[in-house]
């Protein structure tokens, strides 16, 4: 079976500095995969450059078969990639149901003028994608927020409310860049969880990046690691938990030899 | 005439006035705030309206409402082909190539506009008599009732588009990251022209109102310099602001020509607007309703 998103011997250097260096990465419909490395090891650079902030220098990306290498952000989106970013990346002026519905912009289809004139197509529309967003909005468990302007909202509500809106795109594939950074052990669960029943209730396939190794862990049907801009290792997390090429470069200076 | 009425008249003219600022203001928000752009040809915009609604009337002999649609069309069509031919490729770079950009474009406009339809001074005459109202010790001219009604309705339902239509939101949203808009699959150089657009719209506007007022000649681009105390004072991202600050530019000026006008001779009427703006740019630089950045490091 092929896989769903395949990333082929992408590299891509910023002036002198080679960021990413022939990767390549399978990830097959339905998977959680991790991918996992120090800071600095180019991780997300590799998202980037899968969403189309960034195009390789050489090396193809291709989802469900079509080559999106050359893509714009907004192509790839609405060809069903979905991301959230490492700083938040709300719009924080905006309430926590517009910016749901913000995610539903790509399957939107009432042009300008119906817009203006809002009754007909536009509000038929409107009422489709509300259904959908508090049907995500009852997965995340946030019907208190609706009305609250996300830069109000404590950080790792803000998180949730980030994957929401990446959910709300319906996406295939779902790119995760750090969603437990800098959470405390309790919201990380909590995040953990929510990744999971996505994974496991829509058969979401979803790629997520981490460089805090613990939870990634338990939930990872795959986890590839990187390290200086290469894939060091690849497998399931036994396998890559006890590889020495990861321990010596994951792990570096630390002396005790426990992971995190 | 009693000093009361005297300054009631001020007041109620400043007011008028004002809200005819905050209509050409409302244009250069709307690109600041989807764009980041700071248009400095704002008022040659307002300028080339006038003059492509005055050609249709009096060349062309139309009707007014043909000659308003046809300035309408020829401004969206122009903001448009602006945005695609000169500004998307400055999509990325320093600010200051856009500035450059619209002040040469300003330049450029300020030429083409009396090459292309003489330099004389033309009247745009709505079909509306000249009679100010009288009311009680008030005299307003009906022109610039028209105008503000025009600019209110424009306000209002730009402030209804940003706020409630999904349109809008996005176009917020383009206009608070352009990255993080494109990865919810907005087409962001869709929504800048969509805003430039929109400028074309109130510019046309614009040119109808400030030129039946003033006549149509090149001095109609100058209206565009007061869009700066506006800007400044109400915030440069803010339609509320873009209304507040025209109202308090057009009461200061017009409460300066009345006070302080007898006392120099004249001329305060043009320069009270940018002391207040200094005065703002020094206490307040975001403006009253604008985002206070804050740059994180």
């Amino acid at each position: 079976m092929s896989a769903q998103l395949e990333i082929r011997e992408v590299s891509k250097a910023f002036g002198g500095v080679q960021a990413v260096t022939r990767v390549s990465l399978d990830v097959p419909r339905g998977e959680m995969l991790s991918v996992i490395g120090p800071n600095g090891a180019g991780k997300t650079t590799l998202l980037n450059m899968v969403n189309g902030f960034y195009h390789p220098n050489s090396g193809r990306i291709v989802l469900d078969g079509v080559d999106i290498t050359e893509h714009h952000p907004s192509a790839i989106a609405t060809l069903g990639v979905a991301r959230t970013f490492q700083n938040i990346a709300l719009f924080r002026g905006m309430t926590v149901l517009d910016n749901l519905m913000l995610g539903r912009h790509v399957h939107m289809k009432a042009g300008v003028l119906s817009s203006f004139v809002y009754w007909g197509l536009a509000q038929k529309e409107e009422v489709a994608h509300r259904k959908r967003v508090e049907d995500l909005i009852d997965f995340l468990k946030i019907q208190d927020l609706r009305r609250r302007p996300t830069g109000s909202l404590p950080y790792g509500l803000q998180k949730r409310v980030e994957l929401g809106r990446a959910l709300a795109l319906d996406p295939k594939i779902l790119l995760l860049d750090e969603p437990m950074g800098g959470m405390n052990q309790e919201e990380k669960e909590d995040m953990a969880r929510f990744i999971l029943d996505v994974n496991e209730e829509w058969g979401t396939t979803i790629a997520l990046i981490e460089h805090d190794m613990g939870v990634v862990m338990d939930i990872s049907d795959r986890v590839a690691v990187l390290d200086m801009g290469q894939k060091i290792a690849e497998g399931k997390p036994d396998e890559v938990r006890s590889n020495p090429a990861v321990i010596r470069a994951y792990l570096g200076e630390k002396r005790d030899g426990s992971a995190r | 005439m009693l000093d009361w009425q005297f300054s009631l008249l001020l007041l109620s003219n400043g007011v008028l006035i004002g809200l005819m600022y905050a209509l050409i203001a409302l244009g250069f928000v709307l690109v600041y705030k989807a764009t980041d752009a700071i248009n400095f040809a704002q008022g040659e915009f307002v300028m080339i309206a006038g003059f492509v609604v005055v050609a249709f009337l009096l060349s062309y002999k139309a009707p007014l409402w043909l000659s308003v649609v046809c300035g309408l069309a020829a401004m969206i069509a122009f903001g448009f082909g602006l945005e695609r031919a000169v500004l998307r490729k400055l999509i990325g770079r320093p600010v200051i190539a856009v500035v450059m950009a619209t002040i040469g474009l300003a330049a450029v406009l300020r030429g083409i506009g009396p090459l292309t339809w003489g330099a004389d001074t033309k009247n745009l005459a709505l079909p509306i008599s000249d009679e100010p109202f009288v009311l009680g010790p008030l005299f307003i001219p009906p022109i610039q009732i028209v105008g503000a009604v025009v600019s209110l309705a424009f306000l209002a339902g730009f402030g209804w588009f940003f706020l409630k239509s999904r349109k809008g939101i996005a176009m917020r949203a383009v206009a608070d990251s352009q990255q993080v808009a494109m990865a919810m699959g907005i087409n962001v150089e869709r929504y800048f022209a969509l805003a430039w657009a929109m400028t074309g719209v109130v510019s046309a506007l614009g040119g109808v109102v400030w030129g039946s007022l003033l006549g149509v000649d090149v001095h109609l681009a100058l209206v565009g310099f007061k869009v700066f105390p506006v800007v400044i004072l109400g915030g440069l991202d803010s339609i509320p602001g873009a209304i507040v600050g025209g109202l308090i530019v057009g009461i200061v000026e017009n409460v300066a020509a009345g006070y302080v006008d007898p006392y120099v001779g004249g001329g305060t009427k043009d320069f009270a607007p940018y002391v207040l703006m200094i005065l703002a740019l020094m206490i307040r630089p975001y403006g009253i309703f604008g985002k206070r950045i804050i740059e994180r490091i």
